[in-house]
């Protein structure tokens, strides 16, 4: 599904060069569920936002089932991130002024669907995380465990076939991070979407089908 | 309650959320757009009322024939050579911009008792308009007539007294005449006495103000009249015109000469500088005012759409992540901030135009009037201004790599 070629990008940060990545070459296949662990600084979240289309980079290729991606024209690139890959990330990023529903919708609202499907589309994901009572709370008006899940909906509101996960649970206590971990393994095994998760966490790390280290913005 | 929930929602949820934010917004676009708009009623009335008033100096261009002399702009018509009254009709058919008022006059020196006068035809509404100085006697009843100015028409505010009084100037008849005051004071006449012009008597029926020139030795009689007496058939041996300032800035004594090429054109050039100066200058601080005004308006607006984008920066990378492209970032914000645009330029047009009624009149005592076509105009700056405030932040942050705006949050 993914084929990363010499993936490597670098900064420049007071006129030296920082590879967050360097030189990756890495297959991963549909259906899978990846860990990508390693400390601070190591490249790992650099490497997951490269996979979905929101980092350039400096050399290098990724290829989503033959396709480089970044070979496409920007506008074709933001319809990849739309229709492809879905972002769970660590602070959740909801809209704070629209309710659970809305921000489930706004994914879908760059596209010609008509509302009531749309709406019909958010309502269904909600009910199957456990938010059917909550779809017109805003985001502060529902715990963290509960922010999380609308996140995880919006990310799965265009069906996507790849779910990018950024230390989903980094803020959640072990009860919630257990929850929002089975939500996320059950969406790669029962649905055989393909997951990659970057954390901290070896717990977290143990339920993947494969574990990537991360130093220095290299796998070791 | 969301069925409804679409691409626009987003702005209006935005606003709506937001209030006390919009609210500040709002205030600085419409306080931007109203001092814009206080301060161009202000200078455009300011400018009309100085056009008035240097229209108090009277008539600023003289036609005379080729060979008189005009060293003495108010004694040149006096037994001057004459040129034909259709001269009159002339210019007043050229519809040359800049020409408010033709005053004909037929001016020849007689003696009387030992004193040497000025017997001047003139047409009395005409000669009226040229010499305000009459006017402001409050003698004739009769409105200053400007020549920059619009004229005003004073039919509807008139006293009975003074309509029966313009009456009567206006219908100068060939028996009457008015006289300057020295005249008047040298032969010891009055209004009421009889006197006697070229072996015809003539009813006094006005002593002119004093004027401190050569008119306080006039005796003025209908142009016509005064052809009859001196048998000169229809000739006049001066216009007098008042003509507009910015007029005579743009050629107006060249394009007379060319109507008339016989005639001299000569013009006060005290008075005529002293309108083109006074309203030249009038057109810079206006111009001065409405660019510094538009640069601080501009820059306090788009500081606030700068702010506004600064804080939305999460929003736009989740925006980016979830796949929404540059051109959708764009319409977001510029849908927004054309609704600011249209309601800050409501906002300010009536908060501007309202201060500078109260307040133009309280200090100045200036009449200033709401004019409708300000209210699109004040729309369309404040569109403009919201607009280019909008621009460059969004600019940056749709090109901002979404990673580093994914990492502030």
């Amino acid at each position: 599904m993914f084929s990363l070629k010499s993936l490597t990008k670098t900064y420049i940060h007071r006129n030296e060069n920082i590879h967050a990545i360097n030189h990756i070459s890495l297959e991963i296949q549909g259906g899978s569920f990846i860990a990508i662990t390693g400390g601070s600084g190591s490249g790992k979240t650099t490497l997951l936002l490269t996979l979905g289309g929101l980092i350039r980079p400096t050399s290098g290729l990724v290829k989503y089932k033959g396709l480089d991606i970044y070979g496409l024209p920007p506008e074709k690139i933001a319809d990849y991130r739309n229709n492809t890959v879905g972002f769970v990330l660590q602070t959740f990023n909801l809209i704070p002024y629209l309710s659970a529903l809305e921000n489930v919708i706004v994914p879908l609202l760059i596209l010609k669907k008509s509302n009531i499907d749309k709406r019909k589309r958010a309502s269904t994901l909600l009910k199957k995380l456990g938010l059917s009572s909550r779809q017109d709370f805003l985001p502060r008006e529902l715990s963290l465990g509960q922010q999380q899940r609308v996140a995880i909906a919006r990310a799965l509101a265009n069906d996507p076939e790849v779910i990018l996960a950024d230390e989903p649970t980094g803020n959640l206590d072990p009860v919630l991070k257990i929850e929002i971990l089975d939500i996320l393994h059950d969406l790669n095994k029962q649905e055989n979407r393909t997951l990659i998760l970057v954390t901290h966490d070896p717990d977290s790390a143990r339920r993947a089908d494969r574990v990537l280290n991360l130093s220095n913005g290299e796998i070791i | 309650m969301t069925a409804d929930f679409n691409f626009n929602s987003l702005i209006w949820k935005e606003l709506y959320q937001r209030k006390g934010r919009l609210l500040s917004g709002l205030l600085t676009i419409s306080l931007g757009i109203a001092v814009i708009l206080g301060i161009h009623s202000i200078t455009s009335v300011s400018k009309q009322l100085v056009a008035e008033k240097l229209d108090l100096l009277g008539a600023n261009i003289l036609v005379l024939p080729q060979g008189a002399s005009a060293s003495d702009y108010y004694s040149a018509d006096v037994d001057a050579p004459t040129i034909p009254e259709d001269y009159v009709e002339h210019i007043a058919t050229s519809m040359l911009p800049g020409v408010d008022n033709l005053s004909p006059k037929l001016s020849r020196s007689i003696q009387i008792n030992d004193t040497r006068l000025i017997l001047t035809g003139i047409l009395p509404v005409n000669e009226l308009s040229s010499k305000p100085i009459w006017q402001s006697s409050d003698l004739m009843g009769i409105d200053l007539q400007t020549a920059c100015g619009s004229a005003k028409q004073n039919e509807s505010t008139d006293s009975d007294q003074k309509q029966a009084i313009r009456a009567i100037i206006e219908s100068l008849s060939a028996d009457e005449v008015w006289m300057g005051s020295l005249a008047a004071q040298e032969l010891g006449k009055g209004i009421g006495t009889t006197i006697d012009l070229e072996g015809h008597t003539f009813k006094v029926t006005h002593v002119l103000p004093e004027t401190g020139t050569i008119e306080d030795s006039r005796i003025f009689a209908h142009l016509h009249t005064v052809q009859e007496l001196l048998g000169t058939g229809a000739q006049i041996s001066a216009i007098e015109i008042m003509g507009c300032c910015n007029a005579i800035s743009d050629g107006l004594l060249g394009k007379l000469r060319n109507i008339l090429p016989d005639t001299r054109v000569t013009s006060i050039a005290h008075i005529v500088n002293t309108q083109v100066e006074t309203n030249r200058m009038m057109s810079r601080i206006s111009i001065i005012l409405l660019i510094i005004i538009i640069i601080v308006g501009s820059f306090s607006i788009g500081n606030y759409m700068w702010a506004n984008v600064e804080e939305r920066r999460k929003e736009l990378g989740t925006y980016i992540t979830v796949g929404f492209k540059r051109y959708h970032i764009y319409k977001l914000f510029l849908i927004k901030s054309t609704l600011l645009g249209i309601a800050g330029g409501i906002i300010g047009y009536t908060i501007g135009t309202l201060a500078a009624m109260f307040v133009g009149y309280m200090f100045t005592e200036m009449v200033i009037t709401p004019v409708a076509q300000n209210l699109i105009w004040s729309i369309l700056v404040a569109i403009l201004i919201t607009t280019l405030g909008t621009l460059y932040p969004v600019h940056r942050a749709v090109r901002i790599d979404p990673a580093l705006i994914m990492q502030e949050i």
